[in-house]
């Protein structure tokens, strides 16, 4: 078989920061490669300059031997290349079969009516993904599985050669994964080329003839799903390998109880997030949450700070949080360092830290300032620029100081690593140890880079598909709940 | 959902409403002639909004660039009126397309931005260049569309009817289809090989030149061209809130939308400055209740 997929020294940047580095990779005609990477790695970056959403800056894409990089994403779209997008957007007043139809019709302003076989072509492609109990619903009324489904029938209608899947089972109960794989290798047998893009070797590994690992932006590995989890660079991605744990202050034995999670369940309409999760933080403790990217780490701290509803019981120091506001939750002591930072980019480092002490009375604003300046020196140096213009490390140490300028009783950090490279990690990561050896700070991590997690950590949980599949030290991570992690 | 059925009762609507001037008054006719050629103005601009999915905060500026090259071809060269009107149209379309082309680059609020400042700047042409185009107090057109009520209310129902079932047409074609894929998802709609800017691009110029035409013949009604009825942002915000009133992405809502907010106008004239205070009051409470507008609520049930 020939390729029908070959992209070599791929590149993106933006800004300054180089999402995507030099990468190759190449799939034949009835291939599935899994492309994986943990959050951040760019591979979704690789997947987007595939389908020509971003240009490339250097690189070449051949589609069956015809370059394609640089083309604008319909023009690809139509040498031969689908996508199936991880959240499903169709077309909410137009039936199932007029969302298939949609993808059938041609890029023409002139044919007002579809052409006689498109119906007909519609109803075919609906049986293949066993759309067609429901063709002419609403996509509002079905569930989240076949609103998948509706996906894959658009990313397939116009037979592409090549067929992109972006994270093919998030959110699919056990039953639906074996289906939608039976759909995918079905486009193998049909000699299409399938990328499936995942965070795991263990989501795609059943399904990929191949699987490439990549991180940072870089091909780290290529082969078969054994050869990949054997790989030393992806194993210490994933598990942290060889770093060792930082010495930390002897726990107290009994810690008395700051957050207690109970039964914790979270909807997003027919998507359920969370599943009954219990968890429990003591005074003083530095509890990390481990799990991949859409395990559900986000969700359960939302739920907790009230950004989301959920059922169950979130004790916060005794108090039920129930019927709180978030606005209320927070002035109680807890404060939540979200992913996306959320700092005010045309302020100046200064201000922002200002604006979290607000509330301070002046004198102690101005010590506890002092305080965290010395804690995060580069901030020192950086206090009249523009919080915008500093590195995503710099930022994220300015979204902790901010918080930490707020007096937490219960700091959230969640995925502060996100997008960060080694030498970044390692400065924030002394800069959590000072802060753990010198104050009693309560921590909650949310992280999927466990060699960041696991180091800090008194106790670890770890996530999956929105619920706790283990609860341990650090120290028994690696042997105990290491495997399920790769 | 809308069936087959909707062609054959707009037929049957617009015949009905061809009935009207053997049984209503000249006023009442009067005030329906000016509320089709802003159900055109609206229709327009839903087509622009609720399919392509750009808000376009200038509405008034293609229509008072048809209205206005109608009006000056009249006035100085005296060419027939369905000459100036189709002039009008197409010097709409291609005022419409030197804005957006440049705007339709930008992403987020610009578009709409840019579509503001065409009107202000149309408008400041118009009153800088008083000596032609008769400034603030506007342009006496030698020719008129019609005497008579009848006629006049005739011809602007024929030309709404025949407006509105193009458009209405065209939104629920399969070019319909793809504006709508292009204007909620850009980027879905890319990578299922259509050229969105493309089909944005057509859109604005379908909405350009109905609007174009409209606003030249209104002003063949009128008898005057004036910034006040064609290009001032009062008009447009009229035409907006007629739209969305209505209900988005519906197209005849938006028509139905026009004769309501021109026909309250009118029968709150008595209240004098209260009267626009008391229609806003209304639209306002409309579109926070019932985002969907009158035709959305009653064909989706939508609440949101």
């Amino acid at each position: 078989m020939k390729n029908l997929l070959e992209v070599t020294g791929l590149t993106k940047r933006f800004g300054g920061l180089v999402a995507v580095k030099d990468m190759h990779l190449t799939i034949q005609g009835g291939e599935i490669l899994g492309l994986i990477g943990p959050n951040g790695s760019g591979k979704s970056t690789v997947m987007k300059l595939i389908m020509g959403i971003e240009r490339p800056n250097a690189g070449s894409v051949k589609i069956d031997g015809e370059e394609v990089a640089g083309l604008a994403s319909h023009q690809i779209a139509r040498k031969g290349v689908g996508i199936v997008f991880q959240h499903s957007r169709p077309l909410h007043r137009q039936t199932v079969l007029e969302n298939i139809k949609l993808a059938l019709l041609p890029d023409s302003l002139l044919q007002l009516f579809a052409a006689a076989h498109v119906e007909e072509r519609a109803h075919e492609i609906a049986r293949r993904v066993h759309l067609d109990h429901v063709v002419n619903r609403l996509p509002g009324t079905l569930p989240f599985a076949d609103l998948r489904r509706l996906e894959l029938a658009r990313a397939i209608a116009r037979n592409p050669k090549v067929v992109l899947v972006d994270e093919p089972f998030a959110g699919l109960t056990a039953p639906e994964v074996a289906d939608f794989s039976n759909l995918i290798a079905s486009f193998r047998e049909e000699g299409h080329a399938v990328l499936l893009v995942d965070h795991n070797v263990k989501g795609v590994a059943n399904l990929s003839d191949r699987i490439l690992a990549m991180y940072l932006g870089e091909f780290i590995t290529e082969g078969s799903a054994e050869d990949v989890m054997r790989n030393e660079t992806v194993r210490r991605v994933y598990l942290g390998g060889a770093i060792g744990h930082a010495a930390r202050p002897e726990a107290p034995e009994m810690r008395d109880e700051l957050l207690r999670v109970e039964n914790v369940s979270v909807f997003y309409g027919k998507a359920q997030a969370l599943e009954d999760v219990s968890l429990h933080v003591g005074r003083g403790e530095f509890v990390s949450v481990v799990g991949l990217n859409g395990a559900g780490k986000t969700t359960l701290f939302n739920a907790i700070s009230s950004l989301v509803p959920s059922t169950g019981v979130v004790s916060f120091d005794g108090a039920d949080l129930d019927g709180k506001t978030a606005g209320q939750i927070a002035r109680g002591g807890i404060v939540q360092c979200p992913e996306s930072r959320e700092l005010f980019g045309e302020m100046s480092v200064r201000e922002n830290l200002d604006l979290g002490g607000h509330h301070l009375p002046t004198e102690e604003a101005h010590q506890r300032l002092e305080w965290l300046l010395d804690l995060f020196p580069i901030l020192k140096t950086r206090a009249g620029q523009d919080a915008r213009t500093l590195s995503g490390g710099e930022q994220q140490m300015l979204t902790i100081a901010r918080a930490l300028m707020m007096k937490p009783r219960l700091l959230i950090l969640d995925e502060p690593t996100l997008g960060l490279a080694p030498v970044i990690l390692e400065q924030l990561s002394k800069a959590l140890e000072t802060l753990r050896q010198t104050t009693d700070i309560t921590v909650l991590l949310g992280e999927q880079n466990v060699t960041f997690a696991l180091p800090h950590a008194d106790r670890v949980y770890v996530l999956e598909h929105g619920r706790f599949v283990w609860e341990g030290p650090p120290d028994r991570f690696a042997t105990e709940a290491g495997a399920q992690f790769l | 959902m809308l069936k087959s059925k909707t062609f054959p009762s707009l037929v049957g609507i617009l015949l009905l409403l061809a009935l009207l001037p053997f049984g209503v008054s000249g006023y009442i006719l009067g005030l329906l002639t000016l509320g089709y050629y802003t159900a055109v103005f609206a229709m327009s601009w839903d087509l622009l909004f609720g399919f392509a999915g750009e808000v376009n905060f200038g509405p008034s500026f293609l229509i008072g660039v048809g209205a206005y090259t109608a009006g000056l071809l009249n006035h100085y060269y005296t060419w027939p009126i369905w000459a100036c009107v189709i002039s009008g149209g197409a010097m709409s379309i291609i005022a419409g397309l030197l804005l957006a082309v440049p705007a339709l680059r930008l992403k987020g609020p610009y578009f709409g931005l840019v579509t503001l400042v065409a009107v202000l700047m149309l408008q400041n042409f118009i009153v800088l260049f008083a000596g032609i185009t008769g400034g603030e107090i506007g342009l006496d057109l030698p020719d008129v569309l019609a005497v008579d009520d009848g006629s006049n209310y005739w011809i602007a129902l024929a030309f709404m009817g025949v407006s509105g079932l193009i458009l209405f047409g065209l939104s629920r074609s399969a070019v319909g289809l793809i504006l709508q894929a292009s204007g909620q998802d850009a980027v879905q709609a890319g990578a299922l090989g259509f050229n969105v800017t493309k089909h944005k691009l057509a859109a604005f110029c379908i909405s350009a030149l109905f609007s174009g035409l409209s606003g030249a013949m209104l002003i063949f009604y009128e008898g005057t061209v004036s910034v006040g009825t064609v290009v001032d942002i009062a008009v447009g915000v009229q035409v907006i809130i007629a739209a969305v009133l209505g209900g988005r992405r519906t197209i005849l809502g938006a028509a139905l939308g026009a004769v309501f907010l021109i026909g309250m106008g009118e029968m709150l004239r008595p209240l004098g400055e209260a009267s626009t205070f008391v229609v806003s009051a209304i639209a306002l409470v409309t579109i926070m209740f019932v985002p969907g507008g009158f035709l959305g609520a009653l064909l989706h049930g939508e609440k949101r």
